[in-house]
Protein backbone atom coordinates (compact mmCIF):
# COMPACT_ATOMS: atom_id res chain seq x y z
CA UNK A 1 0.00 0.00 0.00
CA UNK A 2 1.30 3.09 -0.77
CA UNK A 3 1.99 6.06 1.94
CA UNK A 4 -0.60 8.40 1.03
CA UNK A 5 -3.05 5.49 0.95
CA UNK A 6 -2.04 4.04 3.94
CA UNK A 7 -1.69 7.79 6.26
CA UNK A 8 -4.32 9.89 3.95
CA UNK A 9 -6.97 11.10 6.45
CA UNK A 10 -10.41 9.52 5.50
CA UNK A 11 -13.29 12.08 4.31
CA UNK A 12 -15.55 10.11 5.55
CA UNK A 13 -15.52 6.87 7.85
CA UNK A 14 -18.29 3.85 8.11
CA UNK A 15 -17.25 1.53 11.75
CA UNK A 16 -19.11 -1.22 12.63
CA UNK A 17 -18.43 -3.46 15.66
CA UNK A 18 -19.57 -7.24 15.46
CA UNK A 19 -19.02 -10.08 17.77
CA UNK A 20 -16.33 -12.00 16.63
CA UNK A 21 -18.46 -14.75 15.72
CA UNK A 22 -19.41 -16.05 12.00
CA UNK A 23 -23.03 -15.43 12.22
CA UNK A 24 -22.29 -11.69 12.13
CA UNK A 25 -19.52 -11.95 9.10
CA UNK A 26 -22.91 -11.14 6.48
CA UNK A 27 -24.12 -8.46 8.26
CA UNK A 28 -20.11 -6.78 7.95
CA UNK A 29 -20.61 -8.35 3.95
CA UNK A 30 -23.91 -5.93 3.72
CA UNK A 31 -22.04 -3.30 5.62
CA UNK A 32 -19.44 -2.87 3.18
CA UNK A 33 -21.29 -3.45 0.12
CA UNK A 34 -23.37 -0.53 1.16
CA UNK A 35 -20.44 1.65 1.64
CA UNK A 36 -18.83 0.90 -1.90
CA UNK A 37 -22.12 0.93 -3.37
CA UNK A 38 -22.11 4.48 -2.07
CA UNK A 39 -18.86 5.70 -3.31
CA UNK A 40 -19.38 4.46 -7.05
CA UNK A 41 -17.63 0.87 -7.05
CA UNK A 42 -18.99 -1.14 -9.98
CA UNK A 43 -21.05 -4.05 -8.79
CA UNK A 44 -18.07 -6.49 -10.12
CA UNK A 45 -15.47 -4.27 -7.66
CA UNK A 46 -18.28 -4.44 -4.69
CA UNK A 47 -18.46 -8.40 -4.88
CA UNK A 48 -14.48 -8.12 -4.47
CA UNK A 49 -14.62 -6.02 -1.57
CA UNK A 50 -16.96 -7.97 -0.34
CA UNK A 51 -15.80 -11.18 -0.07
CA UNK A 52 -11.87 -9.18 0.47
CA UNK A 53 -13.48 -7.90 3.89
CA UNK A 54 -15.52 -11.64 4.86
CA UNK A 55 -12.08 -12.73 4.49
CA UNK A 56 -10.33 -10.63 6.48
CA UNK A 57 -13.18 -10.77 9.10
CA UNK A 58 -12.98 -14.77 8.97
CA UNK A 59 -9.48 -14.29 9.80
CA UNK A 60 -9.42 -11.66 12.13
CA UNK A 61 -12.41 -14.10 14.27
CA UNK A 62 -9.91 -16.87 13.87
CA UNK A 63 -7.58 -15.14 16.24
CA UNK A 64 -9.87 -15.19 18.76
CA UNK A 65 -10.83 -11.87 21.48
CA UNK A 66 -14.33 -10.76 22.19
CA UNK A 67 -15.20 -8.37 18.87
CA UNK A 68 -13.93 -7.27 15.65
CA UNK A 69 -14.32 -3.55 14.05
CA UNK A 70 -14.75 -2.85 10.67
CA UNK A 71 -14.26 0.77 9.62
CA UNK A 72 -14.73 2.28 6.21
CA UNK A 73 -12.39 4.71 5.53
CA UNK A 74 -13.67 6.92 2.03
CA UNK A 75 -10.05 8.58 0.56
CA UNK A 76 -9.53 10.48 -2.10
CA UNK A 77 -8.77 7.74 -4.97
CA UNK A 78 -10.74 4.60 -3.18
CA UNK A 79 -11.40 3.01 -0.22
CA UNK A 80 -9.71 1.83 2.59
CA UNK A 81 -10.80 -0.56 4.79
CA UNK A 82 -9.01 -1.89 8.33
CA UNK A 83 -10.48 -4.86 9.95
CA UNK A 84 -8.88 -4.72 13.44
CA UNK A 85 -9.36 -7.81 16.30
CA UNK A 86 -8.32 -8.10 19.76
CA UNK A 87 -7.03 -11.32 19.73
CA UNK A 88 -3.83 -12.46 18.77
CA UNK A 89 -1.05 -10.89 16.28
CA UNK A 90 -2.04 -11.70 12.03
CA UNK A 91 0.76 -13.68 11.37
CA UNK A 92 3.30 -11.59 9.11
CA UNK A 93 4.04 -14.91 6.88
CA UNK A 94 0.20 -15.58 6.49
CA UNK A 95 -0.34 -12.15 4.94
CA UNK A 96 2.44 -13.13 2.40
CA UNK A 97 0.81 -16.28 1.28
CA UNK A 98 1.20 -15.78 -2.84
CA UNK A 99 -0.50 -18.91 -3.47
CA UNK A 100 -3.37 -20.76 -3.26
CA UNK A 101 -3.18 -23.71 -0.81
CA UNK A 102 -5.35 -26.20 -1.97
CA UNK A 103 -5.46 -27.85 1.92
CA UNK A 104 -5.47 -24.40 3.82
CA UNK A 105 -9.26 -22.50 3.31
CA UNK A 106 -7.22 -19.91 5.27
CA UNK A 107 -4.41 -19.41 3.22
CA UNK A 108 -6.97 -19.35 0.23
CA UNK A 109 -8.57 -16.63 2.20
CA UNK A 110 -5.39 -14.33 2.56
CA UNK A 111 -4.50 -15.18 -1.32
CA UNK A 112 -8.40 -13.95 -2.09
CA UNK A 113 -7.61 -11.25 -0.25
CA UNK A 114 -4.32 -10.14 -1.85
CA UNK A 115 -6.10 -10.98 -5.48
CA UNK A 116 -9.37 -9.00 -4.24
CA UNK A 117 -8.21 -5.77 -3.35
CA UNK A 118 -5.65 -2.95 -4.63
CA UNK A 119 -3.37 -3.36 -1.31
CA UNK A 120 -3.10 -5.30 1.38
CA UNK A 121 -0.76 -4.11 5.02
CA UNK A 122 -1.34 -4.68 8.31
CA UNK A 123 -0.38 -2.92 11.46
CA UNK A 124 0.15 -4.41 15.38
CA UNK A 125 -1.31 -2.48 17.66
CA UNK A 126 0.73 -1.84 21.12
CA UNK A 127 -2.55 -3.79 22.89
CA UNK A 128 -1.55 -7.13 21.50
CA UNK A 129 -4.45 -6.90 18.22
CA UNK A 130 -3.63 -6.30 14.63
CA UNK A 131 -5.18 -4.24 12.02
CA UNK A 132 -5.62 -5.69 8.73
CA UNK A 133 -5.93 -2.90 6.26
CA UNK A 134 -6.75 -3.17 2.52
CA UNK A 135 -7.21 -0.68 -0.19
CA UNK A 136 -9.56 -0.59 -2.97
CA UNK A 137 -9.11 2.02 -5.44
CA UNK A 138 -11.83 4.12 -7.26
CA UNK A 139 -11.63 3.29 -11.41
CA UNK A 140 -10.28 7.12 -12.28
CA UNK B 1 -46.70 -4.29 19.78
CA UNK B 2 -49.66 -4.74 17.44
CA UNK B 3 -49.92 -8.31 16.02
CA UNK B 4 -49.95 -6.78 12.17
CA UNK B 5 -46.47 -5.22 13.13
CA UNK B 6 -45.17 -8.28 15.13
CA UNK B 7 -46.30 -10.76 12.11
CA UNK B 8 -44.62 -8.20 9.89
CA UNK B 9 -41.49 -7.83 11.72
CA UNK B 10 -41.29 -11.93 12.08
CA UNK B 11 -41.56 -12.15 8.38
CA UNK B 12 -39.03 -9.97 7.57
CA UNK B 13 -36.46 -11.75 10.14
CA UNK B 14 -37.51 -14.78 8.68
CA UNK B 15 -37.10 -13.75 5.15
CA UNK B 16 -33.52 -11.62 5.89
CA UNK B 17 -32.04 -15.23 7.64
CA UNK B 18 -33.30 -17.12 4.66
CA UNK B 19 -31.46 -14.24 2.21
CA UNK B 20 -27.90 -15.17 4.27
CA UNK B 21 -28.67 -18.36 4.68
CA UNK B 22 -28.01 -21.53 2.74
CA UNK B 23 -30.18 -24.26 1.37
CA UNK B 24 -29.04 -27.80 0.39
CA UNK B 25 -30.54 -30.18 -0.95
CA UNK B 26 -29.76 -34.10 -1.85
CA UNK B 27 -30.42 -36.39 -5.08
CA UNK B 28 -29.67 -39.11 -6.78
CA UNK B 29 -28.92 -39.55 -10.49
CA UNK B 30 -27.82 -42.45 -12.47
CA UNK B 31 -24.68 -44.01 -12.54
CA UNK B 32 -24.29 -43.82 -8.47
CA UNK B 33 -24.03 -40.36 -8.59
CA UNK B 34 -25.73 -37.90 -6.53
CA UNK B 35 -26.95 -34.43 -7.24
CA UNK B 36 -25.92 -31.58 -4.51
CA UNK B 37 -28.28 -28.46 -5.31
CA UNK B 38 -27.13 -25.54 -3.19
CA UNK B 39 -28.70 -22.09 -3.10
CA UNK B 40 -28.17 -18.80 -1.08
CA UNK B 41 -24.74 -17.66 0.36
CA UNK B 42 -21.82 -20.19 1.46
CA UNK B 43 -19.69 -18.95 4.01
CA UNK B 44 -18.04 -19.45 7.37
CA UNK B 45 -21.46 -19.76 9.15
CA UNK B 46 -23.83 -21.99 6.77
CA UNK B 47 -20.82 -23.87 5.20
CA UNK B 48 -21.19 -26.71 8.01
CA UNK B 49 -24.31 -27.14 6.48
CA UNK B 50 -22.58 -28.10 3.54
CA UNK B 51 -19.94 -30.18 5.26
CA UNK B 52 -22.55 -32.47 6.41
CA UNK B 53 -24.37 -33.01 3.19
CA UNK B 54 -21.19 -33.76 1.44
CA UNK B 55 -19.83 -35.79 4.55
CA UNK B 56 -23.03 -37.82 5.07
CA UNK B 57 -23.10 -38.78 0.78
CA UNK B 58 -19.24 -40.15 1.63
CA UNK B 59 -20.02 -41.80 4.65
CA UNK B 60 -22.74 -43.54 2.14
CA UNK B 61 -20.51 -44.45 -0.42
CA UNK B 62 -21.61 -42.08 -2.89
CA UNK B 63 -18.20 -41.10 -4.34
CA UNK B 64 -19.61 -39.60 -7.47
CA UNK B 65 -21.08 -36.15 -7.20
CA UNK B 66 -22.20 -33.25 -9.17
CA UNK B 67 -22.40 -29.76 -6.58
CA UNK B 68 -25.03 -27.43 -8.71
CA UNK B 69 -23.95 -23.99 -7.50
CA UNK B 70 -25.95 -22.44 -9.78
CA UNK B 71 -28.49 -20.88 -7.25
CA UNK B 72 -25.28 -19.76 -5.19
CA UNK B 73 -24.87 -15.96 -4.81
CA UNK B 74 -21.80 -15.88 -2.64
CA UNK B 75 -18.78 -18.87 -1.56
CA UNK B 76 -16.32 -17.39 0.50
CA UNK B 77 -12.72 -19.85 1.13
CA UNK B 78 -14.40 -21.66 4.11
CA UNK B 79 -17.16 -22.97 1.29
CA UNK B 80 -14.25 -23.59 -1.50
CA UNK B 81 -12.45 -25.36 1.66
CA UNK B 82 -15.66 -27.69 2.02
CA UNK B 83 -15.47 -28.46 -1.66
CA UNK B 84 -11.69 -29.22 -1.62
CA UNK B 85 -11.97 -31.60 1.22
CA UNK B 86 -15.36 -33.57 -0.12
CA UNK B 87 -13.32 -34.15 -3.89
CA UNK B 88 -9.95 -34.99 -1.56
CA UNK B 89 -12.27 -38.17 0.34
CA UNK B 90 -13.92 -38.94 -3.03
CA UNK B 91 -10.58 -39.11 -4.76
CA UNK B 92 -9.32 -41.68 -2.21
CA UNK B 93 -11.66 -43.45 -3.42
CA UNK B 94 -11.54 -43.27 -7.10
CA UNK B 95 -14.62 -40.56 -7.33
CA UNK B 96 -14.55 -37.27 -8.54
CA UNK B 97 -16.84 -34.46 -7.71
CA UNK B 98 -18.21 -31.98 -10.78
CA UNK B 99 -19.48 -28.72 -10.26
CA UNK B 100 -22.30 -26.72 -12.25
CA UNK B 101 -21.15 -23.46 -12.16
CA UNK B 102 -23.06 -20.33 -14.09
CA UNK B 103 -22.41 -17.37 -11.85
CA UNK B 104 -19.61 -15.06 -13.30
CA UNK B 105 -18.70 -14.01 -9.96
CA UNK B 106 -18.37 -17.26 -8.33
CA UNK B 107 -15.96 -18.44 -11.32
CA UNK B 108 -14.03 -15.65 -11.04
CA UNK B 109 -13.55 -17.05 -7.36
CA UNK B 110 -12.54 -20.46 -8.41
CA UNK B 111 -9.90 -18.48 -11.60
CA UNK B 112 -8.28 -16.65 -9.00
CA UNK B 113 -7.66 -19.77 -6.90
CA UNK B 114 -6.68 -22.24 -9.13
CA UNK B 115 -9.56 -24.39 -8.36
CA UNK B 116 -11.02 -24.32 -12.17
CA UNK B 117 -7.31 -27.13 -12.50
CA UNK B 118 -8.72 -29.33 -9.81
CA UNK B 119 -12.78 -29.43 -10.55
CA UNK B 120 -14.67 -30.22 -13.45
CA UNK B 121 -16.69 -27.04 -13.98
CA UNK B 122 -19.77 -26.99 -16.18
CA UNK B 123 -22.34 -24.67 -17.36
CA UNK B 124 -24.93 -27.32 -17.18
CA UNK B 125 -26.10 -29.99 -14.60
CA UNK B 126 -25.96 -32.65 -17.53
CA UNK B 127 -22.79 -31.86 -19.10
CA UNK B 128 -21.58 -32.10 -15.43
CA UNK B 129 -23.24 -35.45 -15.20
CA UNK B 130 -21.96 -36.78 -18.37
CA UNK B 131 -18.92 -36.24 -17.04
CA UNK B 132 -18.53 -37.73 -14.15
CA UNK B 133 -20.22 -41.34 -15.61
Amino acid sequence: MNAQARHEAATDVVELRIPAKAEWVSIARLAVSAVASRLQFSIEEIEDVKLAVAEALVHAIARGGDRVDLLCESVSDGLRIRVRNFGGPVQPEAVNVVTADEGSAASLGIFLIRALVDSVDYDTRSDGGTDLVMFKRLPS
Amino acid sequence: MPTIFATSCATRQKNREHDLDIKVNVREAKGDCSVVDLSGEIDVYTSPKLKDAVSNLIDRGVYNLVINLEKVRYIDSTGLGVLIGGLKRVREHGGSVNLVCTNPQIKKIFDITGLVMIFGIFDSEDAALKALV
